[in-house]
């Protein structure tokens, strides 16, 4: 077992890491209050290939492993992680494809993403399916040489912004999971109908809308996989993105952390650095060791998809881990402020409404531990 | 040299760049406690940021011509790929590494940059005017001198850093008919000065924003070439002429006071500050 990253890997992570610190931490504030879409960072970070990582070379892209793309993320994720999330959206959308996908679906939906900047949006939750996938009331009927989608999917991430849309719905309702079925929807075709931004807590840079299917008609050579096969697509898909959701909470984490560390020994109270007192100290030593904890848990669970092998139960294991302890170093981060930490002045309590989010989304805390727990039980 | 056409014929440039790796300057730096040299324990290096302005202008001359060649140069121990991989990753050719543990002044610098010039025979030499860790500012105008060539010191740009014309790229530095024409930052002023080709030039902080490292960048600079040569090799001794006697770090600065008022405030200036 070897801890040491490779030159290659610390290069790219400098890359984001600069990145991040240059170009998105001095707007990240800025686009947090006006909950604008930040496309002149974003297209930026596609041009210096922060983007669409999970793209192999064989396609165009980088070829970089699960754990390359954990590094980039982290460093992403703690410049902004609203940012980070609209800047790794496109990889949730076109890993079905990359997983479900023919090689001729392959060139036409993948490839076009390393060309120029656009973006695809994942679209699986519903307003009445949210952690019971399998609960989903999307139709696809077929209809000759295409599929008619109806129905309604909720918090949709770039949904406003992006061309190509990967939607998970089922031909049918009664076979439970195994009618799932997904499909790639091209551009803005008639009957879809895009919400309004969602005006949310935090993550407030990323887009987020509802999507509405008004008998959008879809070619077959669209659907990915057979039918039926969208179930298996879509948990592969979550398997494999978890641990960048895991760096997510990583990156804000770390994040608030250094705030506080920094602000732990700038602020003065009763003739001294508060650093100086016993319970901050143990805040921050908490801090460091939880979230170096859940960092070498992602850093497993995309060696395991790297190495080919099942990776359900150390995905779960990091992803809760990951948001909850990002939950807890930014709510600690916020009480090492004190009434600071509760200012929009200071950067910690965006980070405090940012995190919240890593527990909900991608499967919240508690779907991952029924998924922990269905593994250890079987 | 011979590469330099002149007219109409599009001008082709090979590049020569120093990249130094030097302590990040944006870290608390301590200082040994019998002055001999800093703290190295858990230090931070990156490239010297005044060669990454020199990397960037190199490339943005190559990119304005659509051919040529930036080779970078570092000398220093093999950690020092590290720097040239970042300079690749930005877009430079290939680099040399000039292999030399323990450090190194000005001079043997200059010497050995000398042999390696002689090595490349480049048109035009491009160093930062300093290396922002021990802050010399002499390796360049060395370096000139011992090849006998022209030098420019302190390149800058008439155009801000936030014209147009930066965001679009553009060199500051304007190779034709032979020449570089280069905008230097003088005192109170800019002054406009053509070199005759080879020539070195050194380049000032305004000069350019350097570009990122891409990942496809990082990505391909793994596969460019390093190629390693020796003092030896190049024929240069490099036993120090300069010894750095003693390090001490700048003293603390005192807290401030709070002044009741103005009147105060102007009384304690003119009568305990004396700079009204």
């Amino acid at each position: 077992m070897n801890f040491e990253l490779t030159e290659d890997q610390i290069a790219l992570r400098d890359a984001a890491r600069t990145f991040a610190r240059e170009v998105i931490v001095p707007v990240a504030a800025k686009y947090d209050r006006t909950g604008e879409f930040p496309y002149d960072v974003i297209s930026k970070g596609f041009e210096l290939g922060l983007m669409n990582l999970c793209i192999p070379a064989e396609l165009g892209g980088l070829g970089l492993s699960k754990i390359d793309q954990t590094l980039v993320i982290e460093e992403l994720a703690a410049g902004c992680v609203g940012i980070a999330t609209s800047m790794g959206a496109n990889d949730l959308a076109l890993l079905p494809i990359l997983i479900g996908g023919s090689p001729e679906q392959k060139e036409r939906f993948v490839r076009p993403f390393t060309e120029k900047l656009r973006f695809a949006s994942f679209c699986l939750t519903e307003p009445g399916a949210g952690s019971d996938v399998a609960g989903m009331s999307t139709t696809a009927v077929r209809d000759g040489d295409h599929y008619v989608l109806n129905g309604s999917k909720m918090w949709i991430t770039n949904g406003g912004v992006a061309d190509q849309y990967t939607v998970f719905a089922t031909v049918d309702k009664s076979k439970g999971h195994k009618g799932i079925t997904c499909f790639v929807v091209e551009g803005r075709p008639e009957g879809l109908t895009v919400g309004a931004p969602e005006d949310k807590l935090g993550q407030r840079a990323s887009n987020t809308v509802a999507l509405t299917f008004e008998n959008v008609r879809v070619p077959v050579e669209n659907r990915i996989g057979e039918e039926g096969e969208g179930w298996r697509i879509a948990m592969t898909t979550l398997d494999f993105s978890r641990p960048m959701t895991a760096m997510f909470a990583v990156g804000v984490g770390r994040a608030a952390m250094e705030h506080a560390i920094a602000y732990a020994k700038e602020r003065k109270q009763f003739g001294q650095p508060i650093a100086n007192f016993q319970a901050i100290q143990f805040m921050i030593a908490d801090m460091a060791t939880e979230l170096h904890a859940a960092r070498l848990l992602t850093l497993e669970a995309a060696a395991l998809v790297d190495a080919g092998k099942k990776s359900t139960l150390v995905s779960s294991h990091a992803k809760r881990f990951a948001a909850d302890t990002a939950m807890k170093v930014c709510t600690d981060a916020v009480q090492i402020f004190g009434g600071y930490g509760y200012s929009k002045e200071y950067p910690v309590e965006k980070l405090f409404r940012d995190a919240k989010l890593i527990q909900i989304y991608e499967g919240t805390s508690q779907i991952q531990r029924m998924v922990i727990a269905r593994e250890l039980l079987r | 040299m011979g590469r330099i056409a002149h007219g109409a014929v599009e001008e082709i440039v090979k590049i020569l760049c120093g990249v130094k790796r030097v302590e990040d300057p944006d870290q608390k730096i301590k200082v040994n406690p019998d002055g001999s040299w800093i703290v190295l324990d858990g230090i931070n290096y990156k490239p010297n940021p005044y060669d990454e302005i020199a990397v960037e202008e190199a490339l943005r001359i190559k990119e304005k011509q659509g051919a040529g060649e930036v080779v970078v140069v570092s000398i220093g121990g093999d950690d020092s790929v590290t720097e040239m991989r970042h300079a690749m990753a930005m877009g430079a050719d290939r680099g040399i590494l000039v292999k030399v543990d323990g450090r190194v002044d000005s001079d043997a610098a200059a010497r050995l940059l000398a042999k390696v010039v002689e090595r490349e025979k480049p048109d035009l030499v491009i160093l930062g005017r300093q290396a922002v860790d021990s802050d010399q500012a002499q390796t360049g105008q060395l370096l000139a001198e011992y090849l006998g060539w022209g030098q420019a010191t302190f390149a800058a740009k008439f155009e801000s850093l936030e014209s147009d014309e930066e965001k679009a790229k553009q060199p500051g530095l304007q190779v034709q008919d032979g020449k570089v024409r280069v905008i230097r930052e003088i005192d109170g002023g800019l002054e406009v000065v053509d070199v005759q080709l080879p020539a070195v030039v050194t380049t000032e902080l305004r000069l350019n924003h350097p570009r990122y490292a891409s990942l496809p960048g990082i990505m391909k600079a793994k596969k460019k070439p390093v190629e390693e040569l020796t003092p030896a090799e190049l024929g240069v001794d490099t036993t120090p002429k300069v010894k750095v006697r003693k390090l001490s770090a700048p003293p603390e600065r005192k807290a401030g006071i709070m002044v009741p008022d103005v009147t105060t405030l102007v009384e304690k200036l003119r009568n305990e500050a004396k700079v009204l």
